[in-house]
């Protein structure tokens, strides 16, 4: 027995990964402005997604505050651009901001566990959207536009806006697909399986929880800046709305609890949807939810994961697997 | 004057947080389950009653009585039909079922309610409108005496039927050791199914009491669920009086909030409840180090 991390079809499948990555960076020059807008949301709810899982999937903390900081984000990039900073720098800013934010919101939330971390999130995030609505230069209740980017015509804020929301993703995906392939990801991997267990055999779990933690913050706060730049507009009602939690969880639940690529094809699955039902309304919400709420009763693994599961398929090489020598193999 | 009177209305409003976060608190005792669509829930109850009203006429506080059977029934399938298979498969289950449940329950509402907000404290009667001005500063409200005396009578009547009935040691030793439980006859199924019912229909006379004191809509339970939560941590989750003393805590505190601006109302609420649980968990290393 021999222990390998690549496979013939996790090489081609990361390869194609990149090929397709490199490939979105043309979208812009090809399409029309609406296509790449709706892109970009795409490309937002991967990214959501993803820390997400990252959060619940690898560290057991189940948050339904991520909003928080996609409103630090979102809000982050009106406040640096009112100080008058380029649009974009100040989106950078605003990811570096809501990321850094999560380190103190840590020492504190770490030590919470299960519904009291859960919902200790959410009064986190309604604590800033009502800081936010008491500030009349944040527009307060009503909302406010991002009328800097006003200076760029619409079919290049829009490239822009898709760039850089192409370029958080691949970078917030990387670093956790290297993040999980690293010594560390070892033990987060045995985080996620057993909690217990892993400290037994001496992981430093807060530790490890705290990475994905203040990742998690870097990630969410990129996507708050990615879709004020993406809506124009920004409102706390919207921005600091518990239905991102509700998204998150469908997508990362429905694609697959635990695993890299899940919630990617999750976020696909919910992009899908959108685009389909693109009335939204209540019935879409009662489907969503009950989704949800089914897959965690009876397919707790997930589309990826069942599959992942029943057929041995890996992707994306961020595990091990252990495979028979050949004969020659083992004769040499 | 005004001080003592924020406090004495703080006081009222927390007996309402109080009869909120019961169900909460009792779900968590039994079963260490937070049911994250314990406020939609709540909220259902309040148009359960609103319907009743609205297609006979009656008060709501007998309507209330009528709609009791159906959310001990509802109660019932909520525990066989989503939490009785969750609380199997691990602790992160049970709220995300019950959070996909609270986005059903709030969209079901919408389109069999419409968005509109509603109220039934015009069809209450003189209860909603009665208060005594004892002082010209310091007024008390008919309601608000009320709400506080059934939840001081509702925690009271809880802590008999825990420490005096039968069925109360059943619910106690299940919540102390289910499996030991199991092993001296008690059908631990039965007990969860009884202690889930029991929760949805006090969450029920929240409903009721969100409906007559104020107003509610089909989204009002996300906020109705953090208060309720805030009142059971604040009083020491797991503990009964506890809750009933975090939800007076509470109401006190959005009070004394709102006496120094009214928009800081809910805030001051959250601060206390992040205080408490920085008090609570804030002791113990700190540990920055992310690589050992």
């Amino acid at each position: 027995m021999r222990v390998r991390r690549w496979t013939r079809t996790s090489k081609v499948f990361t390869g194609a990964t990149i090929a397709i990555a490199a490939l979105l960076g043309t979208v812009p020059l090809l399409f029309e402005t609406d296509v790449v807008q709706r892109l970009t949301n795409l490309l937002i709810l991967v990214l959501l997604a993803a820390m997400w899982n990252a959060l619940a999937g690898y560290g057991g903390l189940l948050s339904v505050g991520q909003q928080a900081f996609i409103g630090i984000g979102a809000y982050g990039t009106v406040f640096f651009a009112g100080l008058g900073v380029s649009p974009y720098p100040a989106m950078l800013l605003a990811t570096l901001v809501a990321g850094v934010i999560s380190v103190p919101i840590s020492l504190f939330a770490l030590r919470l566990r299960a519904a009291q971390f859960a919902i200790g999130m959410w009064v986190i995030a309604e604590v800033v959207s009502i800081l936010v609505r008491l500030d009349q230069n944040l527009g307060a209740g009503t909302g406010i536009s991002l009328i800097q980017l006003n200076q760029y015509a619409p079919n290049f804020r829009q490239a822009y806006t898709f760039w850089l929301a192409l370029g958080f993703t691949v970078i917030f995906l990387s670093a956790l697909f290297l993040l999980l392939r690293s010594p560390l990801g070892v033990s987060l991997q045995a985080i996620r399986d057993d909690e217990d267990a892993a400290r037994s055999l001496g992981v430093h779990v807060a530790a490890r929880k705290r990475l994905l933690f203040v990742l998690a913050g870097f990630g969410c706060g990129a996507a708050g800046v990615l879709i004020g730049a993406n809506t124009l507009f920004i409102e706390p009602g919207s921005i600091f709305s518990v239905q991102w939690s509700a998204y998150m969880i469908f997508m990362v639940l429905v694609g697959g609890l635990g695993t890299f690529e899940g919630p990617i094809l999750g976020a696909i699955l919910l992009f899908g949807i959108q685009t389909t039902f693109t009335q939204g309304g209540p019935w879409y919400l009662v489907g969503l939810g009950a989704t949800a709420a089914l897959f965690a009763l009876a397919l707790p693994r997930g589309i990826w994961g069942t599959i992942e599961e029943r057929l041995g398929l890996r992707l994306l090489p961020v595990g091990y697997r252990v495979v028979e020598m050949k004969s020659e193999e083992r004769a040499s | 004057m005004t001080i003592v009177n924020a406090v004495l209305q703080g006081i009222f409003l927390g007996a309402f947080y109080a009869v909120l976060a019961c169900g909460l608190s009792i779900m968590f005792g039994v079963m260490r389950v937070i049911n994250l669509a314990h406020g939609d829930i709540a909220v259902l109850g309040a148009y359960v009653v609103f319907v009743i009203v609205q297609s006979t006429g009656m008060s709501p506080l007998v309507a209330f009585v009528v709609a009791l059977p159906v959310m001990i029934l509802l109660g019932y399938v909520l525990q066989l039909a989503i939490l009785e298979r969750s609380l199997k498969s691990g602790i992160l289950t049970p709220l995300l079922a019950t959070f996909g449940l609270s986005i059903v329950i709030q969209n079901l509402l919408l389109i069999t309610f419409s968005p509109d907000v509603r109220s039934l404290g015009g069809n209450a009667g003189a209860i909603t409108t009665s208060s005594w001005q004892v002082t010209s500063g310091l007024s008390v409200s008919a309601l608000g005496l009320v709400i506080l005396v059934v939840a001081v009578v509702l925690f009271g009547a809880l802590q008999l039927f825990l420490s005096r009935t039968r069925a109360g040691w059943m619910m106690r030793a299940t919540a102390e050791d289910a499996d030991a439980a199991e092993l001296v006859g008690i059908n631990s199924r039965g007990v969860y199914a009884r202690a889930t019912a029991l929760a949805v229909a006090i969450a029920g006379l929240g409903g009721l009491f969100l409906a007559i004191r104020s107003v509610f809509d089909p989204v009002s339970g996300p906020t109705q669920l953090i208060f309720a939560f805030e009142a059971v941590v604040i009083g020491g989750m797991g503990s009964l009086w506890g809750t009933l003393l975090g939800g007076l805590a509470l109401g006190v505190a959005q009070t004394l909030g709102a006496h120094i601006n009214p928009e800081y109302s809910a805030l001051t609420g959250h601060l206390l409840f992040l205080a408490v649980l920085i008090v609570r968990f804030g002791g113990g290393r700190v540990s920055l180090r992310a690589v050992r």
